[in-house]
């Protein structure tokens, strides 16, 4: 057997040992990240061969969470592609407002710099009032980074900027307090978030959205398990509700495609039709 | 080499490389029988125009990759900025979010590794003119599972630190430092070994 073929081999026993063991399902992640991930935990740890974690995994309590913000990846930015989130104010904004109650389910917060980001747009629109927004991610480390809502200060000028980009009326300063080296944002934000774990793999929907946004989280999954994820957000949604996705993401050549239609193709913005409408 | 064993074409090369890349690709017709797929180093925000610059001067279909698309002949997919571009078994590109390497994302060793892992001597990886050391890690990685190494020379390349790390990379005989029109060729000659 070649070397890439045995460790092909490691990698299977390592995710049958997170599934059988931990209940976390990584098979249908994209092949090629996952393995690179993999290969760094494996570095991390100075493991000699990958299969070493399979007994670590079964007996040792508090690994798996080491584990898993290994293999997950909590990059994110405040206002990250600041065009989008301008079309979301412009765009889905007044299609939210006649909503009575708004929920938004932000998927793949990681850190939560998105799901802050979406408070102030939603607070400078006049809507966080009635606003709730639920901001979900696997990895429990990044969750408790978000619930604290304290970033480094360093990282504020290029989110200023972003925010500004992304058509903001005031300073993104009026939203942090600054200490030292890092900030931290404005708790009344926080009255109309909830950060809680849920995985896309194996939970089911936990609240009726008025948008869903869910961005380069899909990336790491593969076709399999996208379809799963759509149906998912889908049967979230209320009707006309919107989702929002990844730069480089979208409904096309999925099996939700005609349920959704493009409010902006170029932001992948979508709103879900209304019953029997067809396109 | 054999050329009825390759089944793509990787590049990598660093920013103000359009150069490079046209005279390269614009050499190759319209049905070139087998996808390429590259990386050159881009901001990460901000309007990004090389598929259409180089789309301009090429015969081939240049597109910005997209997430899970199936790579097929005559296409040249370029990595979007601000995410990895990587190769999977089935012959789709995944897109992810991870690190930056080498300070940059995207980044050529990612793309390379896991081409290398997923289609092992089938692959044909090119590295082009570019600063810094990105690619050379990754071109090592093509070699070490049996791949096609090509390098442009240094000391024809505007930029020569990418080739000259790349070449320390991968020993003499896994590899050849060509100029871009001997590149050119290797690649127009692949293309009639393809079809023939
Ligand atoms: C690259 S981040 C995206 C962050 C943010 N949405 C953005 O675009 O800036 C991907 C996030 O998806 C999360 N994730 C990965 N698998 C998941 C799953 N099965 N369920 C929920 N979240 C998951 C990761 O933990 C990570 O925080």
């Amino acid at each position: 057997m070649k070397d890439s073929e045995l460790e092909e081999v490691e990698i299977n026993l390592v995710l049958e040992t997170l599934r059988l063991r931990h209940g976390y399902d990584f098979r249908h992640y994209a092949q090629a990240s996952l393995r690179r991930r993999l290969r760094s935990l494996q570095h991390l740890f100075g493991l000699k061969h990958l299969v070493d974690l399979v007994p670590r995994l079964l007996r040792e309590r508090d690994l798996l969470s080491k584990v898993l913000a290994g293999l997950s990846v909590p990059m994110t930015e405040m206002f990250r592609d600041p065009a989008v989130f301008l079309a979301l104010r412009q765009e889905v904004v007044p299609l939210l407002r006649t909503f009575p109650q708004i929920n938004i389910w932000q998927v793949g917060c990681a850190t939560g710099e998105e799901a802050y980001s979406l408070a102030i747009l939603m607070a400078e629109e006049g809507c966080l009032f009635r606003c709730q927004i639920y901001a979900t991610d696997i990895n429990d480390a990044a969750l408790a980074t978000a619930e604290e809502g304290v970033f480094p200060a360093r990282k504020m000028a290029l989110y200023g900027d972003n925010y500004r980009n992304a058509g903001g009326t005031g300073k993104l300063a009026d939203y942090y307090h600054h200490h030292m080296d890092f900030v931290q944002m404005d708790p009344t934000l926080r009255r109309s978030m909830v950060f809680a774990h849920h995985n896309l793999v194996s939970d089911g929907i936990f609240c009726e959205a008025h948008l869903v946004v869910c961005r380069n989280v899909l990336i790491y999954f593969d076709r399999h398990l996208q379809a799963h994820c759509f149906a998912l957000m889908k049967g979230s949604l209320v009707r006309g509700g919107c989702l929002c996705l990844g730069s480089r993401e979208s409904v096309e050549g999925t099996v939700v495609e005609r349920d959704f239609q493009a409010i902006n193709k170029a932001m992948r913005i979508f709103r879900l039709r209304p019953r029997g409408s067809t396109p | 080499m054999n050329p009825h064993q390759v089944r793509v074409i990787l590049f990598g090369c660093s920013a103000g490389s359009l150069h490079a890349l046209r005279s390269l690709f614009s050499r190759l017709p319209r049905r070139y029988p087998l996808p390429i797929v590259g990386v050159t180093h881009t901001r990460e925000q901000g309007e990004w125009l090389l598929p259409e610059l180089l789309g301009r001067r090429c015969l081939l279909n240049v597109r910005s990759a997209v997430d899970k698309e199936t790579i097929q002949p005559g296409s040249l997919y370029l990595a979007p900025p601000g995410y990895h571009l990587l190769l999977e078994r089935d012959e789709t590109l995944s897109l992810s979010m991870d690190e930056r390497v080498h300070g940059s994302r995207p980044a050529i060793d990612p793309l390379f590794e896991s081409a290398a892992d997923s289609l092992g001597d089938k692959v044909l990886a090119i590295i082009l003119t570019g600063g810094g050391c990105d690619g050379a890690q990754g071109l090592r990685a093509v070699a070490d599972a049996g791949g096609v190494c090509l390098i442009q020379d240094p000391a024809s390349a505007e930029a020569s630190s990418m080739p000259l790390m790349a070449m320390a990379a991968v020993l003499e005989k896994q590899r050849r430092v060509l100029s871009l029109e001997q590149i050119g060729t290797e690649l127009l000659n692949l293309g009639e070994g393809k079809n023939g």
